[in-house]
C-alpha cells in the first residue's frame, strides 16, 4: 500500500518527523508469531495447570473441554517450535555461514557482555538517584535477559512438553522418573515464563512511563528520531558516526498500522493481565 | 348367615339340580355370584353416590370384576354388612384377614404405621387392585417407582422424616432409564433392592440395604461383579466386618447410579476414592492424569480404577492386580500405545514434596521454585524502582519537552 505508507497521517510527536527502522519485517512477524502462540499456550496451559480452579473448568467447557484445550496447546506449541527453528536457522546462517558481524559479539549482539553488567548496576544506581542514567545500545541488558529467558525456556519447556506428548517414545532414552520430572519442569518453567512476560516484560517494555501505554516499535518497525535518541543514545550515535542514518531512514507508520498495532497490543496486554490475575488467584488460593 | 341368605342358599341348591342338565357347570355360578355383587351395585353402581361426608362410595362393577378380587363377593371384605339396609358407618376393611403374611411383614417394617401407610397407598384403590404382573397394577415393575415416588418424591416427606428425595435421583439413574425409557422389566426398581412389605431401614442389619448386605443385594442381578468384588480388598474387608470399606453404593451411589463410562461418572468418582485414600488422591492430583481429567469434556485420562481395577481392587503384590509389576506394561499400554518397561517406571503417585520418597523430583522442584522466585523477586524490585524513577524524572522535566520521553 504505497499511497498509504507515504501519507503522513501520524500524530506522534516528532521534532523533525524523521523515523528510523529498528526492526525488520521478519523480526516483527517473529515477535507476532511468538506472542500469539505464547498467549495461546499460556491460556491453555494455565487451564491445565490450575484445572481445579473455578475458571479453568468454565474456560475448558467454553472451548469444548479438555480435548480442545490440549489440541490448542499442541497447535500453539508447533507454531512456536517452527518460529524457534526459523530463528535458530537464521542465526546459524547469518552468524556462521555468512560470517555476518555483530551476531555473536559486538554492540548489536544478543550475547551479554561486560557493558551489560555495568549497565545493570548503573541503572539501579540511577533508580536510587545515586548516579547518571546509563546509555543503552541496540539491546539493553533487560532485553537480552528477555531473549535468553525465552531461548532457555523454549528449550526446557519445549523438550519437556514433547517428552510428555511422546512419552512412550522418550521412555526409550529417559529413565522412568524423568517422565515425572518433565511435568514439574514444564509447569514450573511455564509458570515462570507466564509470570515474567505478563508482570515484568509488559511493564519493562510497554507500560513503563517512557513507553506507556505501549512501545510501538516492535509493531511498526520504526521509531521517531526523538524516541530513538532518548532510548538508545549509543545506537543512535553509532548510526550517525558510521554514516548509516540515511540508509536506516523509514517512513512514518501509517494510521491504519498504528491503530492495528494498538488494537493487537491492547488485546495481548489485556489477555496477559487477565491471565496474570487468574494465575495469582489460583496460586494463592 | 341371616334368614334371607339362607333362603338364597337353598334356592341355589335348587338351581344346581336344574343345572345338572346344563352342559357347562360353571356358567350356572356366574349369574349367582354376579347377583350377589349386583345387589350392592344396585346402589353403589351409581357413579355419583357419596356418603354423608361427600366422599365417593361408588364402585365400577365392571372394573371391579376384572380386578384380582373380582371373584369375591362384597361381603367377603365388608364382612360386617349382613343385610340391607346396612348401617351408615361400617368397619374398615382389614386386608390381614386374608393376607396375614404380608400384614405381619408390613407391621415389622419401616411402614408399620398402618394409618400412614394403608395397603392401598401402594396397591391402589381397594376395589381395583390388579395382580403385580398386570400393567394396570400400581406394583407392576414399571409402575413401582411412581408408586413409591408418590411419597418418596416429595420434598415435604423428605423434610418430615429426614429422608432424601430419592425419586428424581432414581429416575435419572441407569436403572431408572432402563425402566422408564426401555421398559425393561428386569431393571432394578425400588422393591428389587428394598423389598416390598418388609422394608427395613438401611441401619437394620436384616435389611438388604444394610451396608454389608449391599453386595449381595446388587449381586442378585450383577452376579459376576459381586463375585469379582468378593475377590478384591474391599470385598474381603467388608466380609471381614470392616464397614469402613466401600460397598457398591459407596462408589456408585444408591439411587443416582450412572453408566460408569459416562463422563459425569468419571468426573465424580475419583474424589469418592479420595474420601478414604486421601494421600493417594492428593498425589494423583499433582499428575498429568488428574490435571487434564478434571477439566471435563475429555474423560479418557486415567482415573483410579483404570489402573487399579474397579470391583476386584487388589494390592500391587497380587499377581492378578493390574498394577502388579508384571502387568504394568499391559495396563499402561491400554492408553499409552508403545509403553515399555522404562515407561512404566513413571510414578503415577509421585510426591515431589517428599524428599525421602522421590529425592530427584524433590530437588528438581526445589530448583525450579528457587529459579522462579529468584527471577521474579529480582525483576519485581527492578521494575518497580524503574517505574518510579522514570516517572519522577519525567515529571521533573515536564516543562522541557512535554514529558513524553523525558
Amino acid at each position: 500500500m504505497p499511497e498509504l505508507e507515504t501519507a503522513n497521517t501520524t500524530t506522534e510527536s516528532a521534532v523533525n518527523g524523521r523515523y528510523f527502522v529498528r526492526f525488520t519485517r521478519q523480526q516483527r512477524y517473529m515477535h507476532a508469531a511468538l506472542f500469539t502462540s505464547f498467549l495461546g499456550l499460556a491460556a491453555t496451559g494455565l487451564v491445565m495447570r490450575f484445572s481445579d480452579s473455578f475458571w479453568a473448568r468454565k474456560f475448558a467447557a467454553g472451548v469444548g473441554g479438555f480435548g480442545a484445550i490440549l489440541f490448542l496447546h499442541k497447535l500453539c506449541a508447533i507454531v512456536l517450535t517452527i518460529a524457534f527453528l526459523i530463528h535458530v536457522k537464521e542465526v546459524f546462517q547469518r552468524g556462521l555461514l555468512r560470517r555476518e558481524k555483530g551476531i555473536f559479539w559486538g554492540s548489536t549482539s544478543m550475547v551479554a557482555n561486560w557493558k551489560d553488567v555495568k549497565d545493570l548496576f548503573g541503572h539501579m544506581r540511577w533508580f536510587l538517584g545515586l548516579g547518571p542514567k546509563p546509555q543503552f545500545e541496540r539491546y539493553a541488558y533487560w532485553e537480552k535477559f528477555d531473549y535468553w529467558a525465552v531461548f532457555w525456556g523454549m528449550i526446557i519447556i519445549g523438550f519437556s512438553g514433547y517428552a510428555m506428548w511422546f512419552a512412550p517414545f522418550f521412555a526409550h532414552f529417559l529413565p522412568g522418573w524423568a517422565l515425572n520430572a518433565v511435568l514439574i519442569i514444564h509447569s514450573e518453567e511455564g509458570l515462570l515464563a507466564i509470570l515474567f512476560i505478563f508482570a515484568i516484560h509488559f511493564v519493562n517494555t510497554h507500560l513503563r512511563p517512557d513507553s506507556f501505554p505501549m512501545d510501538m516499535v516492535i509493531f511498526t518497525g520504526v521509531e521517531s528520531e526523538e524516541e530513538f535518541k532518548h532510548k538508545r543514545p549509543l545506537e543512535y550515535k553509532r548510526m550517525i558516526s558510521e554514516g548509516k542514518a540515511e540508509s536506516r531512514l523509514g517512513v512514518a507508520p501509517p494510521l491504519w498500522l498504528l491503530n492495528f498495532s494498538k488494537a493487537v497490543g491492547a488485546i495481548a496486554i489485556f489477555i496477559g493481565l487477565t491471565l496474570l490475575v487468574l494465575t495469582l488467584t489460583a496460586y494463592f488460593h | 348367615m341371616n334368614c334371607a341368605a339362607r333362603k338364597r342358599a337353598r334356592s341355589r341348591i335348587r338351581n344346581r339340580i336344574f343345572a345338572v342338565c346344563v352342559a357347562v357347570f360353571a356358567i350356572a355360578f356366574a349369574p349367582i355370584a354376579l347377583r350377589a355383587q349386583a345387589d350392592c351395585l344396585a346402589c353403589h353402581g351409581d357413579a355419583s353416590m357419596t356418603d354423608s361426608a361427600g366422599h365417593s362410595i361408588a364402585v365400577d362393577g365392571q372394573k371391579f370384576s376384572s380386578s384380582i378380587h373380582g371373584s369375591l363377593q362384597c361381603t367377603s371384605c365388608h364382612a360386617d354388612i349382613k343385610d340391607y339396609p346396612h348401617p351408615e358407618k361400617i368397619a374398615p376393611v382389614d386386608c390381614k384377614t386374608c393376607h396375614a403374611d404380608q400384614a405381619s411383614s408390613v407391621s415389622g417394617s419401616v411402614h408399620a404405621n398402618a394409618s400412614d401407610h394403608p395397603c392401598t397407598s401402594c396397591h391402589g384403590v381397594a376395589h381395583y387392585i390388579f395382580p403385580k404382573d398386570d400393567p394396570r397394577s400400581n406394583v407392576y415393575p414399571l409402575n413401582v417407582p411412581k408408586t413409591c415416588g408418590t411419597c418418596h418424591g416429595s420434598p415435604d416427606l423428605a423434610k418430615k422424616h429426614g429422608l432424601p428425595n430419592v425419586y428424581p435421583l432414581y429416575m435419572d439413574s441407569i436403572h431408572g432409564f432402563a425402566l422408564s425409557k426401555e421398559g425393561l422389566l428386569v431393571a432394578a426398581n425400588c422393591q428389587s433392592c428394598h423389598g416390598s412389605h418388609n422394608i427395613l431401614s438401611h441401619t437394620n442389619p436384616q435389611s438388604p440395604t444394610y451396608k454389608s448386605n449391599v453386595p449381595k443385594t446388587c449381586g442378585t442381578c450383577h452376579a459376576k461383579i459381586e463375585a469379582d468384588y468378593e475377590q478384591g480388598v474391599h470385598g474381603k474387608a467388608v466380609a471381614g466386618g470392616n464397614l469402613n470399606a466401600p460397598v457398591c453404593s459407596d462408589c456408585h451411589t444408591a439411587h443416582a447410579i450412572l453408566q460408569p463410562t459416562e463422563s459425569a461418572f468419571r468426573m465424580q468418582s475419583t474424589p469418592i476414592c479420595g474420601n478414604c485414600h486421601k494421600d493417594k488422591f492428593s498425589t494423583y492430583r499433582d499428575t498429568f492424569h488428574s490435571q487434564l481429567g478434571s477439566l471435563g469434556g475429555y474423560v479418557e485420562t486415567a482415573r483410579c480404577w483404570d489402573c487399579h481395577g474397579a470391583h476386584d481392587v487388589r494390592p500391587a503384590s497380587d499377581p492378578a492386580s493390574p498394577i502388579n509389576q508384571a502387568n504394568l506394561v499391559s495396563t499402561c499400554g491400554r492408553c499409552h500405545a508403545g509403553a515399555n518397561a522404562s515407561f512404566v517406571k513413571y510414578q503415577p503417585h509421585a510426591n515431589a514434596r517428599d524428599r525421602k520418597l522421590s529425592p530427584a523430583l524433590y530437588y528438581i522442584r526445589l530448583f525450579m521454585n528457587l529459579l522462579l522466585a529468584g527471577v521474579l523477586i529480582f525483576f519485581m524490585i527492578h521494575t518497580i524502582l524503574w517505574v518510579i524513577r522514570s516517572r519522577y524524572s519525567q515529571v521533573k522535566s515536564r516543562a522541557g519537552n512535554g514529558g513524553k520521553n523525558a
